[in-house]
């Protein structure tokens, strides 16, 4: 994206805030722990996530496996209930709302999932697939509407000619098909905010490099703003106006791509970056790679809760969690190492 | 000398309606302390290709030509006997799929015993537990952790265990095959690390194979890049990427992100890989070439030393 284009981002009204949002997963335990012992454990998937999204913006949010990230666009389209914690969409709570009330927002609202082997079923042809957001919603009047407004998806989707894959079942497409059926779903509706979780992860690189461009062109084309989680730094680096990075349910740098990625602060996001693999064998990469793996969210660590693996961690650290401040405009880090009292920067 | 010299490697599988051209044609050859990168799509013959090497091929795959000679020995010639003594302390593999790979009701431990106890029958029990405990360390897991069963390890944890039983049995080889994929970023950086380290330390020959050309940069000192069941470049891994010759290879490269240097449009290699029972006359790639001629279409272009590095490519641009 150009410079201009991300200023004309900047501008644009908000299409969701998200304050606080959180979500602890009651975790079962059996009948006599539970009655001797009044504490009940609890998994903190995403725990206090505040964000924004504005119009035709992409937001990333990067971390890796059990940081949050999945759970979070699960809440942001209420396919979860939140804790506690906020998604404004126009002007509504929508973590409020009856499923009555939510329906017409729904419409609005749609997601792309993972696995596009998972996410389409079998046992219904591409056009029944596509076609079926406008059924639910009724937006169509009749049979021919809907098979014009499914044939336009696919064009858009570069499904062509549609009509030869109108009646084809999921198993007759390739991967990249799948998830360009699955891309076609999510924007037939032409909602306002899109959730794509991890949609690229599955495929092979060649065709990751197509869906990837798809989605920017959509973007481009419908207005759309979009939530794109992912674990792979360099796809949001190429995909993102901002970006958040999440470690054990909380949100730990956000900001600008371009920042977050060319100036990083948190070490929890260095060492994300170090780990990309470089596709080059003369070029080194940059720090070393981060020990251990992501501990449990059911006992996240006290204070700051990267502390286990950091390489700066001191003292302050163990006990005092530290909270986002703004080390450049719209750039902010929950790291004790910025926030003035110890500022050593790494 | 190479401790793996392959020349002329052609494997079919035979389907009711022809024969799969799954590998056809392929040579290479691995020194000690060197590793091999095959990069290719899903369906260009990768794994088929590993698969041949040992003679584990499912019903219905047939090496029909070429030879495979490992430390001076020709696999094809060998009995069925024979080539299971070369598994495991020979050449040993590790599977695509860290998380199905194991026995979920076996613990880490007995796992590996079975595979020492299976090739080296005299071993006691304690000596073989012992062995498992040291290459659980080898790989960076806790030898205590030996009792474990699967289910309590994490991921990045079961793809170790597993290079740990690859290597059981000292082999002088080891073959992985997509060693990083469906790994965290973090996991797969320390996954990759281990096996550079494994290479240097044990002067093991390695094959990797990935769809993934950025984990292949890191690991490899050779490259291939493999489409439609034949090699079209192969060569010194830095030259490889500082000049690719090979338009399939260009499309590759330029279809990554990258986290570093100025920002790019992604390119992607339009279409999808051919049907390898009948796949195309000539040139396998020219379908999907942006530089296709004439001759491509009909004429098979061969391996040839072609830049300023003069690594290998099988292209009509280069002649």
């Amino acid at each position: 994206m150009t410079e201009t284009q991300r200023e004309e981002v900047g501008t644009q009204p908000l299409v969701v805030h998200v304050e606080g949002l959180t979500k602890w997963f009651a975790l079962k335990t059996g009948l006599l722990k539970s009655i001797i012992s009044s504490d009940q454990p609890f998994v903190r998937a995403v725990d206090g996530v505040s964000f924004d999204i504005r119009k035709k913006e992409i937001f990333g949010l990067a971390g890796e496996s059990g940081s949050g990230k999945t759970t979070t666009g699960r809440l942001l389209v209420r396919l979860l209930e939140p804790t506690k914690g906020k998604v404004i969409f126009d002007g509504k709570d929508i973590t409020k709302l009856s499923d009555k009330e939510l329906k017409p927002i729904r419409r609005r609202m749609q997601i792309v999932f993972q696995d596009p082997y998972d996410s389409l079923n079998p046992r219904m042809t591409v056009k029944e697939i596509v076609a079926e957001p406008l059924r639910v919603q009724r937006i169509t009047k009749n049979e021919d509407e809907v098979v014009e407004r499914v044939k336009a998806m696919l064009r858009d989707v570069e499904i062509v000619p549609p009509e030869e894959f109108l009646y084809r079942f999921p198993h007759e497409l390739s991967g990249g098909q799948r998830q360009r059926v699955a891309v076609a779903r999510a924007f037939v509706l032409q909602p306002e905010l899109i959730v794509a979780d991890e949609p690229v992860s599955m495929l092979d690189v060649s065709i990751r490099a197509e869906i990837l461009n798809l989605m920017l062109n959509l973007v481009q084309k419908y207005g759309t703003s979009f939530l794109f989680i992912t674990h792979d730094l360099a796809v949001s680096r190429h995909m993102c106006d901002r970006l958040g990075v999440m470690y054990l349910g909380e949100l730990v740098e956000t900001g600008p791509t371009d920042m977050v990625i060319g100036n990083t602060f948190h070490p929890y996001t260095q060492s994300l970056i170090a780990a990309v693999p470089v596709p080059d064998p003369t070029s080194k990469r940059t720090g070393d790679v981060l020990s251990g793996e992501i501990p449990s969210p059911v006992n996240p660590p006290t204070g700051c809760r990267f502390h286990t693996r950091c390489p700066y961690a001191h003292t302050r650290c163990m006990v005092e969690a530290p909270h986002l401040i703004e080390v450049e405009p719209d750039h902010r880090v929950a790291c004790h190492l910025y926030d003035g009292v110890s500022p050593n920067r790494p | 000398m190479p401790v793996l010299d392959v020349e002329g490697l052609r494997t079919y599988y035979t389907t009711l309606r022809g024969d799969v051209k799954a590998v056809d044609g392929i040579s290479f050859n691995v020194e000690k302390g060197e590793a091999l990168g095959i990069a290719g799509e899903s369906g260009c013959g990768k794994t088929t290709l590993a698969l041949s090497l040992l003679r584990l091929l499912p019903s219905g795959g047939k090496i029909v030509a070429g030879t495979v000679v490992f430390d001076g020995t020709s696999l094809g010639s060998l009995t069925d006997e024979g080539i299971r003594k070369i598994r495991w302390k020979g050449i040993s593999l590790v599977f695509q799929g860290a998380m199905n790979a194991l026995n979920p009701v076996f613990k880490i431990g007995d796992q590996i015993v079975e595979a020492v106890k299976t090739h080296e029958p005299r071993t006691s029990n304690r000596e073989a537990w012992k062995r498992a405990g040291d290459l659980l360390e080898l790989v960076g897991i806790e030898r205590g952790r030996a009792t474990n069963y699967p289910h309590e390890f994490s991921g990045g944890m079961k793809q170790r265990a597993l290079i740990a039983m690859a290597l059981a049995l000292n082999p002088q080889m080891l073959i992985a095959d997509e060693p990083g994929t469906a790994l965290d970023v973090i996991v797969q950086a320390q996954v990759l690390k281990l096996m550079r380290e494994l290479k240097s330390k044990l002067d093991l020959g390695m094959i990797l194979i990935s769809h993934d050309l950025s984990i292949l940069a890191e690991t490899s000192d050779k490259l291939a890049i493999m489409y439609a069941g034949k090699f079209v470049e192969y060569g010194d891994v830095k030259e490889v990427f500082h000049e690719p010759l090979h338009p399939y290879t260009k499309g590759l490269l330029g279809a990554f992100p990258r986290i570093q240097g100025a920002k790019q449009k992604l390119l992607s290699v339009p279409g999808s890989p051919p049907d390898l029972l009948s796949p195309p006359t000539g040139c396998r790639f020219h379908p999907r070439c942006p530089y296709a001629m004439e001759i491509c279409k009909q004429e098979e272009p061969l391996l040839k030393k072609a830049g300023s590095g003069q690594h290998d490519v099988a292209c009509w641009l280069y002649k």
